[in-house]
């Protein structure tokens, strides 16, 4: 059979997550969660981290499931790898998918595998036309084995290639009208990639298709220098959300209204209470945003 | 070579080139691609120390990392599920020539393994007890009972007391005053929602061993007799039943297709 992009299945823009602010859930904080049952819009995880047999994650995400509104956000598919998918952890993600039942299915505009081997971090891409036609045609892939619409992230970069056809934000617009996915749009990382390639961070989201968003991330950054001295923005999620990053997610909210927000934080993890208040500050930015549109 | 074979044989090893056509806005891309390699590695030496913690503590953190490194360079993931990642670190670190000098440390990430793998093991409940009271009662035809024990239950026999070193670092206590030269077989299970690890005489090991390979009570009974005269059939058996490590009974051998 031919099968085209998926895109005409799809209605743009979705998302089923409340307009709210949302956390990552660790397994540091199942208990905190489940004991104190915080006003959160709803918790996110990794797939992989549940990609295993049964046990405490299994137990607490089923529980925790019953009580929010889930988004599962996957970190290895590596949708950008010039070698075909690995279909043995696609099916995976179908079970658990399948299992959960999130209103939300996100990946990542980069790749993270090459051939048997899985880096575990999220690696750039060179935005040229074979590069587009391959990610395309992975997300097709994704989108008909899932039977559903994925949003896919923009991602963090600290280099760029040579010899590319698109900026990110076109390459970006490109693949969403073809593919018909859908936009994560992590303002971390746009701040992140704009001070790290000197770009301005509204020409950039202005460039970006905004009516496909169907989720926003936010994080904290670690800070560099590079080999010239200059500031070198490290995409950590170790650290509380930048004052800069606040600012930038307001012009956001101005232009795409309130979506359901994540706090991302994986990295030098606080107390429960600390990542509650960063989602209670975001959801005040939210409610400010729907009480002004 | 392609862009992606380059980039990735050059974050796994940092004597490896930087790959070609990376630019930036000042052309210092070395170490901008440094944040790669970086992230990479620090990532999957974290993976490694999260389900090693003992073994990092055993070692310290900068013998850790250096460590780690060598066996990401050697062995990097096969697959992008991390609670999977380092099934051979074992293996590695008992061929690791700086690591001689704590001969019982390759057994302490072997228990760690298991450890992880009993954790994240598959759900499955205890047999009814009154089921499991009723066929015990018949002694005629005990011998012949196949037990199916909990995904989790596994085993581990050691030359060194790696049990008693776990459980030292559980509790943060100090394990110089351990023996650590005495051999001790350990079992590892899952127990609601906790992985417990117990120091036992080795029949235990032999005899659960035995089950999960399909021989029945007697003959499993038998070989861990022959392991360890002082084997104790009961408290073997009450160690798996207070645990809820039996899931089911069956008096004659599964067939399988």
């Amino acid at each position: 059979m031919m099968h085209s992009s998926t895109a005409s299945l799809i209605a743009p823009r979705i998302s089923q997550l409340p307009p709210r602010a949302g956390l990552g859930l660790k397994a540091e904080h199942f208990k905190d969660v489940l004991e104190s049952l915080p006003d959160v819009g709803f918790f996110e995880v990794h797939a992989e981290n549940y990609m295993v047999a049964g046990g405490p994650f299994h137990h607490y995400l089923g529980l925790i499931r019953e009580r929010y509104p889930l988004s599962i956000h996957g970190v290895g598919l590596s949708i950008g790898s010039d070698t075909p998918l690995n279909i043995e952890h696609l099916q995976r993600l179908q079970t658990l998918l399948a299992r959960y039942r999130p209103r939300v299915f996100s990946e990542h505009l980069a790749w993270s595998s090459h051939g048997p081997h899985f880096l575990n971090d999220l690696l750039p891409l060179r935005y040229d036309l074979s590069t587009l036609q391959r990610v395309c045609a992975h997300i097709d892939q994704v989108q008909n084995t899932l039977q559903r619409q994925i949003l896919l992230e923009n991602p963090a970069t600290y280099v760029e290639f040579d010899q590319t056809h698109f900026d990110e934000a076109s390459f970006i617009h490109e693949v969403i009208t073809r593919s018909g996915c859908g936009l994560l749009l992590d303002v971390n990382n746009v701040y992140v990639s704009c001070v790290n390639h000197d770009r301005d961070p509204l020409a950039y989201i202005n460039a970006l298709p905004l009516h496909a968003v169907g989720e926003l991330h936010l994080a904290g950054f670690a800070e560099d220098i590079d080999q010239s001295g200059q500031r070198l923005l490290i995409d950590s999620h170790g650290a509380p959300v930048d004052q800069a990053v606040w600012a930038l997610y307001q012009q956001v909210l101005e232009c795409v209204g309130p979506v359901a927000t994540l706090i991302e934080r994986d990295n030098q993890l606080p107390v429960f209470s600390e990542l509650l208040a960063q989602a209670e500050l975001a959801d005040c930015y939210l409610l400010t945003t729907r009480e002004r549109t | 070579m392609r862009l992606q074979e380059a980039f990735s044989a050059a974050v796994l090893d940092s004597q490896q080139p930087c790959p070609r056509g990376l630019v930036s806005r000042n052309g210092h891309v070395e170490s901008r691609f440094a944040v790669y390699r970086n992230n990479v590695q620090k990532g999957l030496i974290n993976a490694l120390a999260f389900s090693y913690p003992v073994v990092a503590r055993l070692v310290g953190e900068y013998f850790f990392q250096e460590m780690a490194r060598l066996f990401i360079k050697k062995s990097p993931p096969d697959s992008p599920i991390m609670s999977t990642y380092g099934v051979r670190f074992a293996d590695f670190i008992g061929d690791f020539e700086p690591a001689r000098s704590l001969p019982y440390l390759a057994d302490t990430a072997r228990l760690e393994r298991l450890c992880v793998a009993a954790y994240h093991a598959a759900d499955a409940w205890a047999v009814d007890p009154q089921v499991l009271a009723r066929m015990l009662k018949v002694p005629e035809s005990l011998g012949q009972l196949h037990l199916q024990l909990h995904p989790g239950v596994a085993t581990l026999d050691s030359p060194y007391a790696v049990a008693d070193l776990w459980a030292a670092h559980q509790n943060e206590e100090l394990s110089q005053g351990l023996d650590l030269s005495l051999p001790q077989s350990t079992v590892v299970l899952r127990y609601g929602l906790s992985v417990e690890v117990f120091a036992v005489r080795p029949g235990y090991t032999a005899f659960i061993r035995h089950l999960q390979s399909g021989h029945a009570l007697g003959p499993a009974a038998e070989h861990a007799l022959h392991v360890d005269p002082y084997f104790d059939l009961s408290q073997a058996l009450a160690l798996l039943i207070t645990h809820d490590a039996i899931t089911d009974l069956s008096p004659a051998p599964e067939i399988s297709p």
